[in-house]
């Protein structure tokens, strides 16, 4: 399954359109989404607004990758699991977030093993009919690198 | 024997979280108290002692001051001794109302904020006890530490 998820706060509807183009074109492909609060509604795909947490695992784990925004919940839950990710970065001048903190993110970790960066819809679709190609990473570790354990455990220690 | 030293972990919702949970072995032996948006990240934290506050960005002016109530009465209350937070709106309330108790507070900015610092870091930076970039280029160039990150 692909599973394509927005994250728990807003809509992304220029990814999910991409994708359900990309869909259109592709009915035999297993795919999932979960587009947040929005009107615009997937015609090829099947979807949900929103899900908890623990839903959110479970089709992490049934996915064989995921597509997602350039959010750092979405990266690191798909590393946790071993699946490669497909991201697209929200930009700050659409109102898809805040600011272009997205972009910054998708350039700095392209070149981690198992996250391929896609800037636009072109290059979405582009990267969906390559997914077959996709690698994941080795499975991140639940925990945090020990410098930085390390460190904070020495700040409550005080 | 004096009692463990008590936590305050603060995080909101999405990356946030995630990003806070990746730190918990740094709490062994203390006493933590996680605060959050989503009463469903207790399955996160299975047996853990999760306290909600209403979700609100900065966007949001009222859910905003409910929330900062909201994590003032928790700070009041509870008393941490030390809290550590991943971001975002929050992170900033509960260390800025620490200090007013005398807790050591650390941000540690979110790994999201690759270029530059997080606006809710940079308001934080001169109250919080210490402040981490997750890049040691933006640590360098914002005048914070760098020890690491959640990667």
């Amino acid at each position: 399954m692909i599973f394509v998820t927005v994250g728990y706060q807003m809509s992304f509807d220029r990814m999910i359109e991409a994708v359900d183009a990309w869909a259109a074109d592709h009915p035999d492909a297993d795919v999932f989404a979960q587009i947040g609060p929005t009107d615009h509604r997937p015609g090829h795909l099947p979807f949900t607004e929103f899900m908890d947490p623990a839903e959110f695992v479970q089709r992490v784990r049934e996915s064989t990758v995921l597509v997602a925004h350039a959010g750092m919940g979405s990266i690191l839950t798909a590393l946790q699991y071993g699946k490669p990710i497909v991201v697209m970065p929200r930009r700050g001048d659409l109102q898809e977030t805040r600011n272009d903190h997205q972009l910054a993110t998708a350039r700095k970790l392209a070149d981690r093993p198992g996250i391929e960066v896609a800037m636009d819809e072109t290059e979405l679709a582009r990267a969906l009919d390559r997914l077959q190609n996709l690698e994941a990473a080795p499975t991140l570790p639940s925990t945090a690198s020990p410098e930085l354990i390390a460190h904070l455990k020495d700040f409550i220690a005080g | 024997m004096s009692r463990p030293t008590r936590i305050l972990a603060v995080a909101s919702g999405g990356g946030h979280w995630v990003q806070l949970l990746r730190l918990r072995p740094a709490f062994e032996g203390t006493h933590v108290t996680y605060v959050t948006v989503r009463r469903s990240y207790s399955t996160d934290i299975p047996g853990e002692d999760l306290r909600v506050v209403p979700d609100a960005t900065r966007w949001n002016k009222f859910k905003l001051l409910v929330m900062a109530t909201r994590i003032l009465w928790l700070v009041a209350t509870i008393r941490p001794d030390v809290i550590i937070s991943t971001g975002a709106a929050p992170g900033y309330f509960a260390i800025r109302f620490g200090g007013w108790f005398g807790a050591r507070t650390c941000w540690v900015d979110s790994i999201a904020n690759a270029e530059e610092l997080s606006l809710s870091g940079r308001k934080i930076r001169s109250h919080a006890t210490r402040v981490l970039s997750q890049w040691p280029d933006v640590a360098a160039a914002e005048g914070v530490e760098h020890a690491g990150s959640v990667l």
